[in-house]
């Protein structure tokens, strides 16, 4: 504890003597700037709006550390992180095309009001030329609207509905996290290997956007197989009790259990699927099975034992063995003494992303950022080769898929890697119906000013 | 002087806030751009067009729970249905507010008009639980089973395939008032290090204000304020003289159910989303918090309460680690680190921890709210007894009768 | 028919919690007139208050384990509970599971002792103030208490199993006459059920049979004149307000191993029980344990397929929808007295 203390402070430290001058906001005012809060000074800001109260404070606090240790890496403190690994090589150490880079924090409260307001105010207030972080999708769409709409840039958080990049995309918003189409279509061939083609499944899931793109998708993805789907029973969010709608299950004829909640309702409805007996329950002669289409290591925290051998997909974990993650949960545990979440790792790749474009593109002009990010093609950030496809600003790159531990040996492993689907198996055409279809279009890009 | 029918107390009393109001951008920039301080700088667009907007909707909540003592957990529908009307209009029409915004006071008075009517059937208690359930019910459906109305989670937003049949070549695709954009800012000037932002949609909305507090100013002194008035005090006295004092709660309602619909209007307005959380009972119990700790009944509380509340959202919940060592640096080490440390439980993610306490202080210590503390500073400078008829110290909240008595 | 079982047995779990809660809500507006909004606070606190006896049962010293090697790749320190270690794996892990029962003898005095706190400390001082300033009061004090447990515990729920001996399910089916495995009920559940039972009857019983109890039942009826007869009344209102305090706590900390607990879970369960307790009638005790269990029957309906398909939604808004019929039928709830929180 005492060591995580000393790192935070020598941050802060150095951050305070060189943030002495916040760069002054120019939304849409001033003709002399080209594009919205143009930095001046010899610094620029950047925003990072995460969860800071609510049920995914959690989540966003550890977004929030990633976000810090990233800057710290732009400014060349620390041990440099991804930078050493990162395929590009524009990123030095110096900060941002000579500028110090600085950073402001909101809370979004994971509400989209709240998260608007609060993004307006480091638009507006603080001059910020890049809005990273987030927790849920209706704030990931909420903010990137906004962003658009100021001519800044979004680097989304930890959002995985498909509408994100999908019907409501935008030019200024950018999503490296995975979604909802390719967890269903990297959990289908290890569903097929572990469970075979003949099952029937009941789906749970969450009454909200994210919840029905899920269902979606996962439903899509298994009927593929040749799985047949019993039912889908909309749960209302944040039920806590799920009980009137476990039971029915047993006696539905179905013999697997999806449950597409998230957070505390993913907590919760697995643990009285549990306690229900389902995991040990007998079903058309096989044995009853519960997934968990999208998984959080924080929220396989929260689940304790029952998570065991439940199968799940993730975006990031800290147990891969590529050199970039290694580089990162080295240089995040030793800041903190705790591996990175896959959220913590979207946002502190998302904000290397971001400058890394600026740099090669030469400004801060968000429609030079645009131009560089589209269709780049990276490596060496934890999920090997990837495509910042220009289409749909949507990140392709393999999916992992997770399964409950059996035997744990610290409260960080309760999640063990089964196979790292390919990029190729998770990739869809931008033109999707499931993600608006052809009329789903990004719009120009918006400089602001 | 005398204008616009006010006696000549409540015209200043009028000119005082009008001047407040269009002096907000500057009073509320008090530090220089730069400075530690800074951070606690709320003259930014965004959060000078929250205080006008919520001012409005406490405004009009006062008018049903100040003057009635009716109390509604219910309001943050209207504001809802208000935010919802005008996001359409946008989609339907064009992005002028000037279609918008009317039909949003209209439609949220016929939601008042009808929940009003089954609610008001019961009073205390019971009627805030059925005001509760009525915008719970709202809230829930919006979220999930109305997404084809309201976008759900997500928000309601205008997307390019929508029709906007007005809308013009040259037309602002973002909100506006005849061309006047909202988010433009028409002066930004900086005064050696000040920075103000005169901002379109801030003056827009603060005028608006003004217009619905001289509104309000009337109803508070009017024979109809004077029955609401009474209807708090004694109803059963009122119903004995032969008076229905049903119409007199109703039309209550029903106005300040139409306040909370242009204040959510104005917010779809500013920002062209309309979300479903602005009808859950957080966002309801808000209005009530507001106005309670400004001075329930008085005029200038709800206001201050807005401000106050919308004030700690914004700013304290920005204080971060970066920011607090900046502030500390010049100490030594340990006490820096120490203060940074008693810190974390108030600022940032701990904010609202902060705004608890105050709720805790305020009520305990100023029974009237804020406009109390008010009262009490003037008094200390005027060193004479309070004069019967100050900012609303005539209806001050009297103590409702002990229920077990 | 099975399923109607089932969903009634759903309902009578939920309707427990809601009634718990209901109940100490309802007390101490009964006998203090205090709306309480903190009431869900104290839930919330009998919730952690099974955490922590968890975490320091728990309590463990590092041993380093030579073998294997942590996520840095340095030697993995192995934790060992202080009870293992002192009473043996076997014992000491006996302990360690049963800690959701033994919190709850714990949560009593300390519940006791939060309410004894916060009345003398604070809602005396609200005993002649209007509703509002009470809602306001105790609503901060909500606030500060949930913020507090969020800095020591974080915003993510914490599991909290119920003892090894509690898992699985009761086939209860069997026992009137169905298939086997048509209806089967987990154990703690039951043991929900029957807790919320005792408990309920207990405090019936309390105010029924003692002294104390009918005291305090003409104080909620007519205080003044308990008070002329020379009967300290204020007192025995502490105490009162400690055991309102002490039921919510423990029917938090009994509640734990079916909702994990988290640090805003008073709030979620504070509406709810508000209109549970107004669909009972205010102050009326019989009212609030039959709304509770009425409602949380209800819910469980709402929520199947079949009404779920005829009507989409419906289980989102059932409570408020029921709250809405009730309240325009029967205007003081479904067995509250005239004139209580009427003006």
């Amino acid at each position: 504890m005492s060591t995580t203390n000393f790192t935070r402070r020598g941050l802060m430290k150095t951050g305070a003597a060189t943030g002495a001058g916040f760069a002054l906001p120019t939304i849409f005012t001033s003709a002399a700037s080209a594009f919205t809060n143009e930095p001046t000074g010899d610094t620029v800001t950047f925003g990072f709006n995460v969860p800071q109260t609510g049920p995914y404070a959690e989540e966003g606090l550890d977004e929030l550390r990633a976000q810090e240790l990233a800057v710290e890496h732009i400014n060349g403190m620390g041990d440099g992180g991804m930078l050493n690994t990162f395929s590009s090589k524009a990123l030095d150490g110096t900060g941002l095309l000579g500028k110090k880079v600085n950073f402001v924090t909101g809370d979004t409260q994971t509400k989209s009001d709240a998260a608007r307001a609060s993004a307006r105010s480091m638009i507006e207030k603080d001059g910020v030329v890049m809005i990273n972080g987030g927790s849920s999708s209706g704030v990931a769409v909420a903010v990137q609207g906004l962003c658009q709409e100021a001519g800044i840039i979004f680097m989304a958080g930890l959002t995985h509905s498909n509408d994100t990049t999908g019907k409501d995309r935008k030019a200024n918003g950018f999503r490296h996290f995975f979604n909802a189409y390719m967890s269903g279509a990297a959990l289908a061939p290890v569903l097929k290997n572990a469970y075979g083609t003949d099952r029937r499944a009941y789906h749970l899931t969450a009454d909200y956007t994210w919840g029905w793109t899920q269902q979606e998708s996962i439903q899509s993805a298994t009927e593929a197989l040749g799985w047949e789907t019993v039912n889908n029973v909309l749960t209302p969010v944040g039920a806590g009790d799920f009980s009137s709608y476990i039971t029915p299950v047993l006696n539905s004829g179905a013999d697997v259990l999806i449950l597409n909640h998230y957070g505390g309702d993913m907590v919760n409805s697995l643990t009285q699927a549990v306690q229900f007996g389902l995991k040990d329950a007998q079903a058309n002669g096989k044995d009853f099975e519960i997934i968990v289409p999208l998984y959080s290591e924080l929220m396989a925290a929260g689940a304790g034992e029952n998570i065991k051998g439940v199968y799940g997909s993730m975006n990031w974990n800290w147990q891969l063995s590529d050199e970039g993650t290694q580089a990162f949960v080295k240089s995040f545990g030793e800041k903190y003494g705790f591996p990175p979440s896959g959220s913590a790792h979207t946002c502190y790749v998302q904000t290397l992303l971001y400058a890394d474009a600026v740099t090669r593109a030469g400004s801060f002009n968000p429609c030079a950022v645009v131009e560089a990010l589209e269709d780049f093609e990276f490596d060496g950030m934890g999920n090997g080769p990837t495509l910042y496809r220009g289409a749909d600003h949507q990140c392709f790159k393999d999916v992992l898929v997770m399964k409950g531990a059996e035997n744990p040996t610290t409260q960080y492993d309760t999640l063990e890697i089964v196979e790292v689907t390919p990029v190729e198996q998770v990739t869809y055409a931008p033109d999707h119906p499931m993600f608006g279809g052809a009329e789903a279009s990004l719009g120009e890009c918006n400089p602001g000013a | 002087m005398k204008i616009l029918g006010l006696s000549a107390k409540d015209t200043r009393f009028l000119l005082i806030v009008i001047f407040l109001t269009l002096a907000t951008p500057i009073l509320l920039q008090p530090f220089p751009e730069g400075s530690g301080l800074a951070t606690f700088n709320a003259g930014y667009p965004d959060l000078m067009q929250r205080f006008a907007i919520f001012g409005i909707f406490a405004i009009g909540f006062n008018i049903l729970f100040g003057l009635t003592g009716y109390l509604s957990f219910g309001h943050a529908a209207f504001l809802g249905v208000g935010s919802y009307t005008v996001v359409w209009m946008y989609k339907l029409l064009d992005y002028n507010v000037v279609w918008g915004l009317p039909l949003a006071v209209i439609t949220s008075g016929i939601f008042a008009l009808l929940i009003g009517f089954v609610s008001l059937r019961r009073s205390g208690i019971y009627f805030s639980i059925l005001t509760l359930a009525f915008a719970q019910m709202s809230y829930n459906l919006a979220y999930s089973v109305l997404t084809p109305i309201t976008n759900g989670e997500t928000g309601l937003q205008v997307y390019s395939s929508d029709s906007q049949v007005l809308l013009g070549a040259s037309e602002p695709t973002t909100p506006h008032f005849f061309g006047i954009v909202m988010r433009d800012n028409f002066w930004q000037p900086n005064f050696g290090g000040w920075q103000f932002t005169f901002n379109n949609g801030y003056y827009f909305t603060a005028i608006i204000a003004i217009i619905v507090f001289y509104i309000s100013l009337r109803i508070f002194r009017s024979p109809f304020g004077l029955m609401l008035r009474a209807i708090k005090t004694n109803q059963t006295r009122l119903n004995y003289t032969g008076i229905n004092t049903r119409p007199y709660t109703l039309a209550a309602f029903v106005i300040s159910g139409m306040y909370a619909g242009l204040a959510g209007g104005l917010m779809a307005a500013m920002d062209p989303l309309a979300g479903a959380e602005r009808m859950q009972w957080t966002a309801s119990g808000e209005v009530v918090l507001m106005v309670i700790l400004g001075g329930a009944g008085t005029l200038m509380g709800p206001i201050l309460g807005a401000g106050f509340i919308k004030y700690f959202e914004n700013i304290f919940s920005k204080i971060n680690d970066q920011i607090l060592q900046g502030w500390f640096s010049w100490m030594p080490d340990w006490l820096s680190g120490l203060l940074i440390e008693i810190s974390h439980f108030f600022v940032g993610k701990s904010w609202h921890l902060t705004l608890g306490l105050l709720f805790m202080l305020v009520v305990i210590f100023l029974p009237g709210g804020l406009v109390e503390a008010g009262q009490r500073i003037a008094r200390l400078f005027k060193k004479k007894p309070p004069e019967n008829g100050g900012k609303g110290s005539d209806h001050h909240p009297q103590p409702a009768p002990h229920v077990a008595e | 028919m099975d399923a109607i079982i089932l969903q009634i047995l759903n309902g009578l779990d939920k309707g427990s919690a809601y009634a718990l809660i209901a109940l100490g809500l309802t007390l101490i507006f009964g006998t203090l007139g205090v709306v309480n909004f903190a009431h869900g606070a104290l839930f919330m606190i009998g919730a952690f208050v099974a955490v922590t006896v968890q975490r320091f049962l728990g309590f463990s010293f590092e041993q380093i384990d030579p073998d294997k090697t942590d996520f840095l790749g340095n030697p993995l320190k192995v934790k060992v509970t202080y009870v293992e270690s002192w009473f043996g794996p076997e014992v000491g892990g006996t302990i360690v599971d049963w800690s959701v029962p033994v919190a709850v003898l714990v949560a009593i005095p300390i519940m006791l002792l939060v309410g004894f706190v916060m009345e003398r400390g604070l809602i005396k001082h609200f005993y002649k103030r209007p509703h509002a300033d009470q809602i306001l009061v105790t609503f901060g004090l909500a606030i500060v208490l949930q913020e507090l447990i969020k800095y020591f515990y974080g915003a993510n729920p914490i599991q909290t199993p119920a003892p090894s001996a509690f898992k699985g399910s009761f086939d209860f089916g069997v026992l009137v006459g169905f298939d086997p495995n048509a209806i089967i009920y987990p154990y703690w559940r039951l043991v929900y059920f029957a807790f919320a039972v005792v408990v309920l009857g207990a405090v019936f019983a309390f105010l029924r049979f003692t002294t104390f109890g009918m005291v305090v039942r003409a104080g909620m009826a007519d205080r003044e004149t308990v008070g002329l007869l020379g009967i300290n009344i204020d007192k025995r209102f502490t105490i009162m307000f400690g055991i309102a305090a002490a039921v919510a706590g423990i029917a938090g900390v009994m509640y734990t191993p079916i909702l994990s607990p988290n640090y805003h879970m008073g709030m979620d369960f504070l509406v709810l029980s508000f209109v549970v307790v107004v669909v009972g009638g205010m102050g009326s005790l019989p009212g609030a344990v039959a709304a509770g269990f009425l409602l949380g029957i209800l819910q469980s309906f709402a929520s199947m397929n079949e009404i779920k398909s005829l009507i989409p939604g419906i289980d989102q808004v059932i409570i408020y929808l029921v709250a809405i019929i009730i309240l325009l039928t029967r205007p003081r709830g479904l067995l509250g007295r005239a004139g209580v929180m009427e003006d």
